[in-house]
């Protein structure tokens, strides 16, 4: 099980870099979910795929899941999505400000260097 | 086990969750935000006060015992920093009152000043590695929106730039504590430092060599060390300057303390390899940051190349690894702290009087503002590290620990590139306010009276903080020792 979800995350990841290395600005966008997604399938692979009963003690099992990989996931999915919608909602702005999406527009820094 | 500890985190957030509720009236904000930025002064003071008499403080949050629940651990370094922190946003607080403008005042300023500040001592004070993480969130979407804040077309253009280099890097965290936790199975900080003890009986497990350099390139690129550097100095360039002073002492320092508590905490037992590593991109950060601060002709660009020198500086002294040398690195931490968010905040007068920041377009600014190019005078001294100021003994204390464990060719660097920052920060001082002043006398002479005090306030907390070393050096050899001996670290939290 856990070879598959190292493949699930790699390929992931792959589409992730493909992603951000466009030149568009919605897809590095979408880049960085798919990066965020790997990330948190790679915490919860990481804590190990077990099957067991709840982590309460009143359960009298034999064996446990461990609960933090989990609890570590949730808040890293929250935060993602509040980063991408800020994503969004800036390059919505920047769109509207620049008039482009085209990465390679909005290169170079000011004009007297 | 003392509340004291969370205040410097408590004290900013409720500030900053009371400022979205006043946003239309500003006096009102100001007010509140001077008043609670004292408060958070005051206290991470008695915290120092505390750490200096008890030891590292402790503090299990919803008195969840230590391994389990997230701890708040305050010893004297992160005290040292959140102390230093405090008193660079109150004035830049101060600063931000003429400057930063009405619009950016409405507009939620301030309540996301403190939000930042949440961020940047929640890190300094967290003892667990994802909490860690959690506050590194916290800073950063607050220095995106600070970064943002105001619209203009090189903000934006900048901050989508800034914001996937830091979305990468925070995967990039989250995988690495993913890593470390499959290894060692706990966050807490002491707990896994006792852990990966336990693992290198004899030399360090390779997968703990693979973390350690993620985790060197995740806070590198947050600190900006040599080949991560790349996204700052177009990213800093854009925000103001009370926003670039913030950014520039406290958003890269953060960085630079994550490597110093992870390295000296948890992989410091194979120093063959990953101290090689950090030492050889320490080196590099400063020769490149002096290149950098010398090719420069426009005063942002050579304030912010000097970050990377200082980063190299304090992370080469982290490498080093000796007592004087972490010694050293402490101080010149605190220091450079100071003395940058200094700069920032005279550059930024600089660019208000003239309206530009390219060196060539202005002269002779001393005539007209002697008190100006005093003060930035003395906080150039500082920077390059002339005796008796404060980065003299930063220095001193690295470059002596660098030869004492024969590491020549660094310390040697080190000194070096104290002569090139003197010669790239003199470069403006000497351009710019020596020469001919421009023609046209009908010219009015900008207001910049309220705009001096925060700087002159840090150059003068700089000067002392130099010339009487003496007094504040128990405290840094405290905080130095305790990084040196993670052991006490270790006692403290899980109170063996």
């Amino acid at each position: 099980m856990e070879i598959l979800m190292a493949f699930v995350i790699g390929i992931l990841f792959m589409s992730a870099t493909y992603l951000m290395l466009s030149k568009s600005l919605l897809r590095i966008i979408i880049g960085t979910g798919l990066l965020s997604h790997g990330a948190h399938l790679l915490i919860l692979t990481m804590g190990g795929l077990k099957r067991g009963s709840a982590p309460l003690l009143g359960e009298h099992a034999e064996h446990y899941t461990d609960p933090l990989p989990q609890a570590l996931i949730l808040t890293a999915i929250v935060i993602s999505f509040g980063v991408t919608a800020f994503f969004l909602v800036l390059a919505y702005r920047s769109y509207q400000e620049l008039g482009t999406d085209n990465v390679e527009d909005m290169k170079g820094t000011e004009p007297n260097d | 086990m003392t509340n004291l500890i969370i205040l410097p985190i408590l004290i900013p957030l409720l500030t900053g969750a009371v400022l979205i509720c006043l946003n239309k009236s500003i006096m009102a904000q100001r007010i509140v935000a001077v008043f609670s930025s004292i408060a958070a002064m005051t206290a991470s003071f008695f915290i120092i006060k505390k750490v200096h008499a008890d030891g590292v403080q402790a503090l299990n949050m919803g008195s969840w015992d230590a391994p389990f629940g997230i701890t708040l651990v305050s010893d004297m370094f992160s005290a040292l920093l959140v102390f230093t922190t405090n008193i660079i946003a109150f004035v830049c607080l101060l600063y931000s009152f003429k400057s930063i403008g009405d619009q950016r005042e409405k507009h939620y300023y301030y309540p996301v000043f403190f939000f930042l500040l949440v961020g940047v001592n929640g890190a300094f004070t967290t003892g667990d590695i994802f909490n860690l993480f959690v506050f590194f969130e916290v800073m950063l979407m607050s220095s995106y929106v600070l970064l943002v804040l105001g619209g203009t077309k090189i903000q934006l253009r900048e901050s989508i730039k800034y914001l996937l280099v830091n979305v990468i890097s925070s995967a990039l965290f989250v995988i690495a504590v993913a890593y470390l936790y499959s290894v060692v199975g706990t966050l807490n900080m002491a707990h896994i430092s006792e852990r990966i003890d336990e693992l290198s009986g004899n030399g360090m497990p390779g997968i703990i060599t693979v973390i350690a350099v993620m985790f060197l390139i995740v806070f590198g690129l947050k600190g900006a060390i040599f080949p991560l550097f790349f996204w700052m100095p177009g990213s800093y360039y854009a925000p103001p300057a009370p926003v670039l002073a913030l950014f520039g002492a406290l958003l890269t320092k953060v960085g630079v303390y994550s490597i110093t508590r992870t390295y000296t905490l948890f992989f410091y037992h194979d120093q063959e390899f990953t101290f090689q590593l950090l030492s050889i991109l320490a080196i590099l950060s400063i020769v490149v940051g002096v290149i950098g601060a010398i090719a420069y002709w426009d005063i942002k660009k050579i304030v912010i190349y000097n970050i990377i020198v200082a980063v190299g500086v304090i992370l080469y002294g982290v490498s080093v690894m000796s007592p004087d040398s972490l010694t050293g690195s402490v101080y010149y931490l605190v220091h450079d702290m100071i003395i940058k968010a200094a700069l920032f905040l005279l550059v930024g007068i600089m660019i208000s009087i003239t309206g530009t920041s390219n060196l060539n377009h202005f002269s002779g600014l001393i005539r007209r503002y002697p008190v100006l190019a005093w003060t930035f005078f003395v906080a150039a001294l500082a920077l390059a590290g002339i005796p008796p100021l404060s980065g003299f003994v930063g220095k001193l204390l690295i470059v002596k620990g660098g030869f004492e464990e024969q590491s020549f060719l660094g310390a040697a660097i080190v000194l070096m590139s104290s002569l090139l920052v003197l010669f790239s920060i003199m470069k403006i001082f000497i351009n710019g306010f020596w020469g001919q002043q421009p023609a046209d006398k009908g010219e009015v002479k900008a207001p910049i009276k309220w705009l001096l005090v925060s700087p002159v306030i840090l150059v003068a907390i700089s000067a002392l903080f130099g010339i009487n070393s003496e007094a504040f050096l128990p405290y840094i050899s405290q905080a130095a020792d305790t990084l040196l001996n993670p052991d006490i670290y270790i006692k403290a939290v899980l109170k063996e």
